[in-house]
């Protein structure tokens, strides 16, 4: 494009050209490229502010109140110092449901990592008409909202006429006829577990892919020249070289898993919900949210916060170093 | 060796088939369960493909209490939350992508540290301040809240769009002696128009299918999103009628995987990071 196609710029450089060059132009122009990046951030930095940080200011100070329906409506709480925090850290529920979210986060992260590495890798195996087939199914699988995901599971697995059943004592697994998986906790969350696995490995088997494509043939070659076995190779080098990528897709599925909500919240059902089968967010929306008591909620959220910051260090470090380049 | 190599690709290729029918198998389920009527849905053998469709499943579905209260709410909050975002992002990117400044980095760590704020430690803040400002039952107030999680995001993908144009035409535009800013409404905005409309979309897909804050935020169920109508379809009742629940779900799921189809391909799959999983 040239600068004589653009509507009114000849006008413009007409303009310019009368302009006398100096190195310094007008003072006020300067002040305003100065000021332009800030002008330009300033509608979404007072969105943030208003609508987050404000909110996150007042958690701090309900984490210290005492603050239920009657303060909601009166509109202030009173202070009660610790006592939220100590009331929450002396509830044996909160430790449980801690380590319950942790080995529920580790065993999520290791299958979603694990199978969509494995996907990944056979995608880079497969004929390209199975490679197309199988990209359509995980577009679709990844495209499914959440909601809807979780209706789909529940009709699935339904004890009286659920194809997973059918399907297993077909199969000769054992006899599932009328088996009820939500009907242990331990179940429950595996069912979970299923659903998202299901929906997370999408986004890894697309990240690992294009990072594979990055992998220098010639060494994997010459890996293979030297006698190299495949798992060699992948250890020796195809890793290292994914390992940015596995360190973000990581540290970003531990975040996610770790605040999970309305999977498990909608599978196990609202009814079924208990102490022996809450995961953090859900323990978090009854503790504070379904029993008013916000301030004790508050305490909770500030917990969950501070785990969680401390467990996305790593991907927030990575992706401002990323974020730090202007064209 | 040749026959061998042939022979592996096979195995493979049995592998990915395999992987394919067990991956897409739940859409599948969903899509034909819509379809099936009732006494193949109930019986105890599962039929794999109906020869005698229904649409009385979707009939049903749009003719329960409050579906097209919540998928006219759902389009309202999406599309106010989306215009909105979309402006307001688009300067910030532009700020980010081609203006160095003091607080750039604190900038940067304030949108991404955001995007890693768990969603269910903020219902009670968010219940809080809302209420005492009225914005609780009040589509407004999802809105907002929306936006919150929208913008970081949209700021992210759309400085990635940014950084994808050639500097030799922005430069082009400085040479008619517009201002820096000029030159972007007219000569970047038609060139990152196709970034806007994917960020759009991604954005219209999290907005569509949020849930907790909807959950929490609207009480009355005139007020409620469609994510939230659809989880209440089951209800406690055993006897879900689970061909309308199917037909519900394929009705939510369809926009949103058309969307998702469209604009798969042209986002950057790193940039999308946070914006797709819920």
């Amino acid at each position: 494009m040239t600068s004589s196609e653009i509507p009114g710029g000849t006008a413009f450089a007409a303009e310019a050209a009368l302009r006398p060059r100096r190195r310094r132009p007008f003072t006020f122009a300067r002040l305003l490229r100065g000021a332009a990046p800030y002008l330009l951030i300033a509608p979404v930095v007072l969105t943030i502010a208003a609508i987050l940080g404000y909110p996150l200011y007042h958690l701090a100070r309900l984490s210290f109140q005492k603050y239920g329906l009657f303060e909601l409506i009166a509109h202030h709480g009173t202070s009660v110092g610790w006592a939220n925090y100590s009331s929450v850290l002396h509830d044996h529920v909160f430790w449980h449901v801690l380590l319950r979210t942790l080995v529920f986060t580790v065993a999520n992260v290791a299958l979603a990592m694990g199978i969509g590495t494995l996907l990944a890798l056979l995608l880079t195996k497969v004929s390209s008409f199975v490679r197309v087939l199988l990209t359509a199914a995980l577009v679709l699988a990844w495209a499914m909202p959440p909601v809807v995901a979780v209706q789909v599971w529940i009709w699935m697995t339904n004890p009286e006429n659920g194809v997973l059943n059918y399907v297993l004592t077909k199969l000769h697994v054992g006899d599932y006829s009328q088996h009820d998986w939500l009907g242990s906790s331990f179940s429950q969350l595996s069912v979970t577990t299923s659903l998202m696995v299901w929906g997370a490995i999408p986004f890894i088997v697309v990240t690992v892919y294009a990072g594979l494509s990055q992998v220098p043939h010639e060494l994997v070659e010459a890996a293979e020249i030297d006698g190299a076995r495949a798992w060699r190779v992948f250890r020796d080098v195809t890793v290292p070289i994914l390992k940015p990528i596995f360190l973000i897709l990581t540290s970003l599925s531990i975040i996610w898993d770790f605040g999970v909500f309305t999977q498990p919240y909608l599978l196990i059902g609202q009814a079924s919900i208990n102490t022996s089968n809450e995961l953090m967010g859900i323990y978090l929306f009854e503790e504070g949210y379904l029993k008013t008591d916000f301030g004790r909620g508050a305490a909770i959220s500030i917990l969950m916060l501070l785990i969680v910051a401390i467990l996305s260090i790593v991907y927030v470090r990575k992706m401002v170093k990323t974020g730090d380049e202007t064209a | 060796m040749r026959p061998r190599r042939g022979r592996t690709r096979f195995v493979w290729d049995a592998v990915g088939i395999a992987l394919f029918l067990v991956i897409a198998f739940p859409v599948y389920w969903m899509i034909a369960s819509a379809f099936k009527p009732d006494e193949e849905l109930n019986g105890a053998t599962p039929t794999w493909f109906s020869m005698h469709p229904t649409l009385s499943h979707f009939r049903d579905a749009i003719n329960r209490p409050f579906f097209w209260d919540g998928v006219k709410n759902s389009l309202v909050v999406v599309s106010v939350t989306v215009a909105l975002s979309m402006v307001l992002a688009f300067l910030a990117a532009i700020a980010l992508a081609k203006f160095r400044f003091t607080g750039r980095k604190a900038f940067i760590i304030l949108i991404i540290g955001i995007q890693m704020l768990p969603q269910a430690g903020l219902i009670i803040p968010l219940y809080v301040v809302l209420a005492r400002y009225h914005q609780v039952n009040a589509l407004s107030g999802v809105i907002v809240t929306y936006m919150t999680f929208v913008l970081p995001f949209s700021v992210w993908v759309l400085r990635g769009f940014l950084l994808g144009i050639p500097k030799d035409l922005e430069e082009a535009a400085m040479v008619d002696g517009s201002s820096r800013l000029g030159s972007f409404m007219r000569i970047l905005l038609p060139l990152v128009a196709p970034g806007l409309v994917a960020t759009s979309i991604f954005a219209f897909i999290t907005t569509w299918n949020e849930y907790i804050f909807a959950r929490v935020l609207l009480n009355d169920q005139s007020k409620q999103t469609a994510t939230v109508w659809l989880s209440y379809f089951t209800g406690t009742s055993r006897n879900t009628d689970w061909g309308g629940l199917m037909a519900g779900s394929t009705l939510i799921a369809v926009p949103v995987i058309i969307f998702f189809l469209i604009v798969q391909r042209k986002i950057g799959f790193g940039l999308t990071a946070g914006a797709v999983r819920g």
